[in-house]
């Protein structure tokens, strides 16, 4: 294996990772399933292709575009749907997923069902790992932010998220517009990598990969999050000699996982540096006394 | 002075009655009672007080202010908080989470300083912090901050939701049947708690409750209810001697 096809498996791991830590906040942090991740990636995704091919801007600039644009696709659907009760907003955005898919199937100026070839090659390793670095670090504020434990409270207890004082409502927007964001930006990371935008790319099938990484790493944290990108995007490439039976593995290994750890890798756990720290000395002190509630550490 | 007032309060569900055209004021600065046999509309009233359920008809004011069929997050945001029958915590979190979560209105930093964690956003939070801290202190909380709210002793679970309650800086604080499932021991800590914490926060207090020594031993005025409609307002001296109460409460005299 040559360090080029090692840092293109990277560089594919921190685009779903992006997207993903963009899904970890509504679906980790907030307590809503989508599985119309897909759709915003495309928004975003076609926004900033759009941007640079038609337009001539430059990426950053395009990406952010490609952001902003599907935050405010999803503002428009959150208002319409964010009413709607759990497993019902689960559907909604499962249908706007599919809309936007088969809406790019038919707009030619786009290359319709065909795809559009010849898009810059804008993305490298050095920037997904920057954009993601910031990304992480901006997740990071919010949640422990006010905001950031207004939405946990969401997650946790609706009724009394309300009476605390909690617009619920408001903080699910907040949430679902900037996982929207996020996938956007993942968007038009992946249109500049492949060079190539097909609506296939955004199926179902990309949403629900979306939502397996979140739940398998872990609701509820960052960490989690990317360590899940990392594993199941490369786990397929590592399991290439397989050939035919790498989806059976993969899909075998994501079963056990979560019959052996139903809360995901980290489950509600951060790797952080003082988190690290406390493992370390109990590690060391092997005597390690503390309340079941911490065990989740044990398995790093 | 009465800080909570509802009028000519009414709430159908289809058909059945709950709540009927019930006048009541809550006095400013004490703690009141609100009593009735099972299903007669007590946490219906709390529930339309606080915006859970829309009203059907009537008029609530809360400081003159009309908060009729207002969202709950505004009628908190106003100065009203209250806790459950069945508590509802945020079972999952820490007993510090809880409190820190429901400090959040002390703040107001926005999402743009806490993204780039600006200097008024790390200053607010260490406020909020140091007033969860506070408030379990006065709680009798503090030893046990670390804990997930769910594993606590069920006392100190109710004891917790007050604590949250109090953290949104509550003129009113409404407490449904705060004593259920207590044993008499709990239930002489709680009014005790409930009789110290009403003058320090500067609160008025609403209670439900069926613990007849609790609501009589604290409550300085109170109000029956039956069938949704309101069969007596007074004293603890005058309801005890009421007979329509004894009637609710008892049957009729043979």
């Amino acid at each position: 294996m040559d360090l080029y096809y090692i840092q293109g498996i990277l560089m594919l791991a921190g685009i779903n990772l992006m997207s993903v830590l963009g899904l970890s906040l509504l679906t980790g942090f907030t307590g809503m399933f989508s599985f119309g991740h897909a759709g915003f990636m495309a928004i975003g995704g076609y926004t900033s292709a759009m941007m640079t091919v038609n337009y001539g801007w430059p990426f950053i600039p395009a990406l952010l575009m490609g952001a902003l644009t599907a935050a405010l696709m999803s503002a428009l659907i959150g208002k319409l749907t964010l009413n709607l009760k759990g497993d019902y907003f689960c559907i909604a955005t499962l249908g706007f997923g599919e809309a936007i898919r088969l809406v790019l199937d038919n707009v030619q100026y786009f290359g319709g069902a065909r795809g559009w070839p010849g898009i810059p090659n804008y993305t490298n390793f050095t920037n997904v790992l920057i954009i993601n670095i910031i990304a992480i670090i901006i997740l990071a504020n919010i949640i422990r932010s006010r905001q950031g434990r207004n939405m946990i409270a969401v997650r946790e207890e609706e009724l009394a998220s309300q009476i605390v004082g909690i617009n619920v409502f408001k903080y699910k927007l907040i949430s679902l517009m900037i996982s929207a964001a996020y996938a956007g930006i993942a968007g038009g990371l992946m249109a500049h990598y492949m060079t190539f935008l097909q609506p296939k790319m955004f199926s179902l099938v990309k949403s629900t990969e979306l939502t397996i990484i979140v739940i398998f790493g872990g609701l509820g944290s960052i960490s989690g999050s990317v360590l899940g990108a990392l594993v199941l995007t490369s786990l397929p490439e590592i399991l290439r000699s397989f050939s035919n039976w790498r989806l059976v593995i993969y899909g075998l290994s994501v079963i056990v996982i979560m019959i052996s750890r139903p809360e995901g890798l980290m489950g509600g756990y951060e790797l952080t540096p003082s988190s690290m720290k406390k493992l370390f000395t109990r590690m060391r002190s092997k005597k390690g006394n503390l309340p079941k509630s911490m065990e989740g550490g044990d398995t790093l | 002075m009465n800080i909570l007032e509802m009028k000519n309060l009414t709430k159908c569900f289809g058909g059945l009655t709950a709540v009927g055209n019930v006048d009541f004021g809550v006095p400013k600065g004490i703690i009141s009672g609100l009593i009735g046999p099972n299903g007669a509309g007590k946490t219906t009233i709390f529930n339309l007080i606080t915006g859970v359920y829309k009203v059907t008809d009537g008029k609530i004011l809360f400081k003159d202010n009309d908060i009729t069929n207002k969202e709950p997050y505004l009628i908190s945001g106003q100065g009203i908080t209250r806790t459950f029958q069945n508590i509802r915590l945020f079972k999952k979190l820490t007993v510090y989470e809880n409190v820190l979560i429901a400090c959040h209105s002390n703040g107001n930093y926005n999402l743009l300083e806490s993204v780039l964690r600006l200097p008024r956003c790390r200053k607010q939070e260490k406020q909020l912090k140091q007033k969860a801290d506070d408030l379990l202190e006065i709680m009798g909380l503090k030893d046990r901050k670390d804990l997930i709210a769910n594993n606590l002793p069920y006392g100190l679970q109710r004891r917790l939701e007050i604590a949250r309650a109090l953290a949104l800086n509550p003129e009113l604080l409404l407490l449904d049947e705060p004593a259920a499932g207590m044993n008499p021991d709990e239930t002489a800590q709680l009014m005790t708690l409930i009789s110290d914490i009403r003058p320090k926060f500067d609160l008025s207090v609403l209670i439900i409750d069926h613990h007849m020594d609790l609501v009589m031993g604290i409550c300085e005025k109170i109000m029956v209810l039956n069938f949704g409609c309101k069969l007596a307002e007074g004293t603890p001296q005058d309801i005890q001697n009421n007979p329509k109460v004894i009637e609710a409460y008892l049957g009729v005299e043979g």
